[in-house]
């Protein structure tokens, strides 16, 4: 079944200079190997589309279920500089909420937010 | 050493909230209370302020709230406080602070002030080359405001060990400002990696206050906390190996839990395995987190790695202004007379020659948060703000965006909603650039003072 990754995953944004951080944490251990296979750097770079400019690295903390996006060119020049609303962009991680994930049928009890579904 | 070190924050950035601060003060059983108030460009916002309003003492200007809410209860509790409150002047911070305590009649209280990170004189001459583009540092000669070194934990250690109850710094790396006190009370060496390392991986669980404890977390249905509207920071109780709990006062909102530990933990974080500070180079990826009780983590295992030869310096610059505004549609239709009003507003900006570096209409409900990253199928809300906003040289330019945005009001189009009068619709732009320092270039000073 396919989803939206807010039923797989949670996610905070940082910033540093131009650079956001979107950090993705799979709600269960088993959820790890999706995000790991299906939201690759590419993938999450294309779903963002023009709001990241530059390059986005993507890093691995299996420890913590966690998936780790540094994306260049993410907030207008800089905090400073930007001219966008959200110029911290704190909000911008919420977008990577509604990736579309492919989830096999045996997992869907596990999935979060069951009455969205 | 077998004692457990009990350290709470008391803020995360100047903004934020005070009233936590005096409930980790009054209740948190704290040996120590540490405040960080300092953004990227706090330093350089200082300096232009105080060169326009030289009553401007160039601390925190929250100190006096912050100080009265948890000096009562430090002083009675025995709480050392560490802060970065002195930002561009820590002396004229102690030396405030000292006041505030004979206020309250508190006598024979030293305070330690800890200054040395500004270079804004000699940056130039120490650093070569700026991180984000690779040119040269000397470029930003013309319009240079400030630079400051990002000093580690060492300075806050000796003033600590000098007999400071309350040590104020001016820049200092946040997690160093909570891994302080790691250091003095445990005796670590600096070189020591393994356990500073450790302790500036808590103090990165610590800096960013609520955000550990439920906040910027909630997401109804999803993930929730009690009473977000409550939220207590956190408290690491530390033990001499670096390992920690991560807990909060009983009986405040929000929630400490795997959840809120691990987004907090890559909280603006590149590799997490390699994060950079002062004192050493931490490594999140070998920690172990586990849920001991209600609002209790324990975090042991985080790794640490010699620190580098350098500190890193932030330059802040004057760039130039940014004008912008904003009017209101609703109703069916509302989505076509904002996309008649951006055509109106490009159109304008064209006949007043409007002279920008950058320039963008916004559609507040639409795309103004995600930009080109919402999706192409959002559907059409019934109210939309039009929210232009554009970044020149001088004010005078910047100003021709609320200017136009005045012209809206008469000569815009049907069902144009305003607000006058108008907010302050143009700002300076202060850009912040980075480099490098050789650590043994920027020494700190430190000076005492006793109430």
């Amino acid at each position: 079944m396919k989803v939206l990754l807010q039923h797989v995953a949670h996610a905070r944004s940082g910033d540093k200079g131009n650079t956001s951080n979107i950090s993705v944490f799979a709600y269960e251990p088993e959820f790890y190997d999706l995000l790991r296979e299906q939201l690759t750097a590419e993938r999450f770079k294309a779903f963002y589309r023009g709001a990241i400019t530059g390059e986005v690295l993507r890093y691995e903390a299996r420890n913590i279920d966690a998936m780790n996006f540094v994306c260049h060119g993410a907030l207008g020049g800089g905090v400073s500089r930007s001219l966008c609303l959200d110029n911290y962009g704190k909000a911008l991680s919420a977008a990577v909420l509604g990736f579309e994930i492919e989830v096999p049928d045996a997992l869907a009890p596990k999935l979060h937010g069951q009455h969205l579904l | 050493m077998s004692k457990t070190l009990r350290i709470g924050s008391g803020a995360a950035w100047w903004g934020d909230r005070v009233e936590p601060a005096a409930l980790n003060a009054e209740r948190g059983e704290l040996d120590y209370l540490c405040f960080e108030t300092m953004a990227e460009a706090t330093v350089s916002a200082a300096q232009v302020r105080a060169r326009r309003d030289p009553s401007f003492p160039g601390y925190d200007t929250y100190l006096d709230d912050r100080m009265r809410a948890v000096l009562p209860a430090c002083m009675r509790n025995g709480t050392r406080i560490v802060s970065n409150q002195g930002w561009i002047n820590p002396v004229a911070a102690a030396k405030r602070i000292v006041e505030l305590l004979q206020e309250i009649g508190v006598t024979g209280v030293k305070v330690a002030a800890v200054s040395g990170s500004l270079i804004t004189d000699r940056v130039l001459e120490l650093t070569d080359t700026i991180l984000e583009n690779g040119q040269p540092t000397h470029t930003l000669k013309p319009t240079l405001i400030s630079a400051e070194a990002y000093l580690g934990a060492e300075p806050i250690v000796e003033a600590l060990r000098a007999g400071a109850r309350i040590v104020v710094t001016g820049r200092v790396a946040d997690p160093s400002i909570f891994m302080a006190p790691m250091m003095y009370e445990f005796g670590w060496d600096p070189l020591d990696h393994a356990r500073v390392g450790a302790g500036n991986g808590i103090g990165h669980l610590l800096e960013c206050g609520a955000q550990v404890t439920g906040g910027y977390f909630s997401d109804p249905g999803f993930k929730d906390v009690p009473e977000p509207w409550n939220f207590a920071f956190p408290i690491a109780e530390v033990e001499a190996n670096g390992d920690v709990v991560i807990t909060k006062v009983a009986g405040s909102g929000g929630a400490v839990t795997l959840q809120t530990v691990k987004e907090q933990m890559l909280y603006e974080v590149h590799d997490p395995a390699n994060y950079l500070t002062p004192d050493a180079v931490v490594d999140f990826t070998s920690a172990k987190l586990e849920q001991l009780g209600p609002d209790r983590v324990r975090v042991t295992g985080l790794g640490g790695k010699p620190r580098t030869p350098t500190l890193k310096v932030s330059i802040g610059c004057t760039e130039g202004f940014i004008g912008e505004d904003m009017f209101f549609y609703a109703g069916p239709g509302a989505l076509r007379r904002a996309q008649l009003a951006k055509k109106v507003l490009e159109e304008r900006f064209k006949i007043v020659k409007l002279d920008a570096e950058d320039m963008r209409v916004d559609f507040l409900g639409i795309n103004a948060i995600h930009g080109d990253a919402t999706p192409a199928d959002a559907p059409e809300p019934y109210e939309i703000a039009v929210r232009v906003a554009a970044r020149t040289k001088t004010r005078e330019e910047a100003a021709k965006v609320g200017r136009e945005v005045d012209g809206m009001a008469v000569s815009g189009i049907a069902h144009t909603g305003k607000r006058v009068p108008h907010q302050e619709r143009t700002r300076e732009v202060i850009g912040v650039w980075s480099s490098l320092v050789p650590r043994e270039q920027v020494p700190a000073s430190i000076q005492y003072f006793e109430s």
